[in-house]
């Protein structure tokens, strides 16, 4: 009995951080899978979402700023807020640089981000990481705050999976692949490329966002340790690649398939001899590559591969 | 309706357009004729926004556009096509067209998410558009084929189809019959010549063929080293021993026994 309250806990921990990964990786579809712009810093906007969320609805503590003792939805729209911004900054500075400056200011702030956690303590209490943020539907149901809380994370992910899948079939999407598709053309059909972008990348960086708020709100302690690279920006990379880059259903798709996966090599390293363990963490990047390589060679467009969007007005 | 008034344009020590000048009347389907390299195409895009004037005025209804940003110059009615095409090649011949129309509620992402129905009901009319514009250019057959697999003719008549869904008033199309069979070529003239009379576009055409030429513009503008060497009708410019030096002379026979068609 014991054992399958476990295995159910299991799952239901499970589920929550697919839809939290769901949600960064339909926030990456924008920004690549609709409009070709190359981001390597996922993990800075997943992160920067987190800490402000947990800056504004903690309670006060002399370790970091803040706390604020905000509500959590106003953490969470702040966390959505802050990222947009931050992703705005970074398209006005590379706006006048080619697209694939984006990549390079990407991992630049990603790294500026991290060092930024770790060292501004008076801000983020550097490596200690914040404490105590709260659980938005505790007590809600009495005894079972995880599933609520799964709620909560799944019905975030259906909105901005409807947001975004309605962005997409509308006009405004189309402009977004005609511009992935022939930057010089876009112009020529009177579109102001620069403008899209933006709103394409913001958009995007507001969904990370949004991921890293729930992250935080769902594992209630968060330390710049929680947010390496290899965690964020190559999981759901692979996540998008997986699943079917252009396509929202992929995507979605792709962080179901890819965190099963990645769950499940760490039950194999788990069980490996032990002068293995130590290079576990390594061996499960390297299974990820591999199979992001059979991915690339057998299905090139992912999972459920992009797909003309049904007519609107039909 | 355009004037282009003392335009340069170096790239480093190259003049690829020095001190052009010269006007397209409103109402006009004007030629721009010249060898390789004499800065017709660069001309091309700094019209249409893409290059940056060196130096020198472009004047549209009076105003200096030089260096406005190319959506700014097609929202003023100008608009381009290329002289490779430049179609979007994963997406359908239908949604090339669907794409250009301005100003379309559902590009706006907050009208997109909460007034649904309004950019339903343009995109029923976008849509209404397009297929007409596919008619016009017997593009039908390949409406939901992607746009990178048509043939070489068909991409060329998409690109001027793109022209014609918006309201444009100056078109610039470079070189629109290059590398188009005879049957197709006919097809393009007459589209443009459709679209003169009935739309009233004004055209500035950058065309090889001096068939095309002959039968479409007047006037003819010539230009040889980014200069403009000379224009008017294209009698005339047949007959400027400058002209014949410059460039017809390395094409044909520099006295055509009956003034038949240079080619």
């Amino acid at each position: 009995m014991d054992g399958g309250v476990g295995l159910l806990n299991y799952g239901i921990f499970l589920a929550t951080l697919i839809g939290i990964y769901g949600i960064v990786t339909l926030g990456l579809n924008v920004q690549w899978g609709y409009t070709g712009m190359f981001n390597l810093g996922i993990g800075a906007f997943f992160a920067v979402g987190a800490y402000i969320t947990a800056i504004a609805t903690s309670d006060p503590s002399p370790s970091h700023l803040g706390g604020f003792g905000l509500p959590t939805v106003a953490g969470v729209i702040l966390a959505m807020i802050g990222t947009g911004l931050l992703g705005l900054a970074i398209c006005l500075v590379t706006i006048t640089l080619r697209t694939d400056y984006l990549a390079i200011a990407t991992i630049g702030i990603a790294e500026i981000v991290r060092l930024g956690l770790k060292n501004e303590g008076w801000l983020t209490a550097g490596v200690r990481g914040i404490a105590g943020i709260p659980r938005p539907v505790e007590g809600l149901v009495p005894g079972f705050d995880a599933l609520t809380y799964l709620g909560v994370v799944l019905a975030a992910l259906l909105l901005v999976y409807l947001a975004i899948e309605r962005l997409y079939r509308a006009p405004w999407g189309r402009v977004l692949r005609a511009i992935r598709e022939n930057e010089l053309a876009a112009q020529a059909a009177g579109k102001n490329v620069v403008q899209f972008r933006i709103e394409a990348f913001v958009i995007g960086s507001m969904a990370m966002g949004l991921g890293g708020a729930l992250y935080a709100h769902f594992v209630t302690f968060i330390s710049p340790e929680a947010f390496r690279s290899e965690f964020a920006t190559f999981l759901v990379w692979v996540m998008l690649i997986a699943g079917g880059s252009g396509n929202n259903r992929g995507a979605v798709v792709g962080a179901v398939l890819i965190w099963v996966i990645w769950s499940g090599t760490e039950l194999i390293t788990g069980r490996l001899p032990e002068d293995w363990v130590t290079r576990a963490g390594a061996l499960r990047v390297l299974m990820i590559g591999v199979l992001l390589q059979v991915i690339l060679l057998t299905r090139r467009q992912g999972v459920l591969p992009e797909r003309p969007p049904r007519p609107i007005d039909e | 309706m355009i004037t282009i008034d003392q335009v340069s344009r170096h790239f480093g020590g190259i003049r690829a357009v020095d001190d052009c000048s010269f006007n397209i009347q409103a109402g006009s389907i004007t030629g721009l004729i010249g060898p390789n390299g004499a800065g017709k195409t660069t001309l091309f895009g700094m019209l249409a926004g893409f290059i940056k004037p060196t130096a020198g005025r472009i004047l549209l209804d009076g105003r200096n556009v030089a260096g406005f940003a190319p959506h700014r110059l097609f929202h003023l009615g100008l608009v381009r096509t290329f002289q490779i095409p430049h179609e979007f090649a994963e997406m359908t011949t239908l949604e090339n067209l669907m794409v250009v129309p301005p100003r379309q509620a559902g590009e706006r992402v907050g009208q997109a998410w909460v007034r649904w129905g309004r950019v339903r009901d343009q995109e029923r009319a976008v849509r209404a558009r397009a297929e007409e514009v596919l008619a016009f250019l017997n593009l039908t057959a390949v409406r939901d084929e992607r746009a990178g697999r048509l043939s070489g003719g068909q991409k060329k008549l998409l690109e001027l189809g793109r022209t014609m869904m918006t309201d444009a008033r100056v078109v610039l199309l470079d070189e629109p019959g290059a590398g188009v069979n005879r049957t197709l070529l006919a097809e393009i003239t007459r589209a443009i010549q459709a679209l003169n009379v009935k739309r009233g576009y004004t055209f500035c055409i950058i065309e090889h063929d001096m068939d095309m030429i002959a039968e479409l513009c007047h006037p003819v503008v010539v230009m040889a080293q980014g200069r403009v060497l000379a224009s008017g009708s294209m009698t005339e410019i047949r007959k400027d021993p400058r002209v014949v030096e410059a460039y017809l002379g390395g094409m044909i026979d520099p006295e055509p026994a009956s003034g038949g068609a240079a080619s």
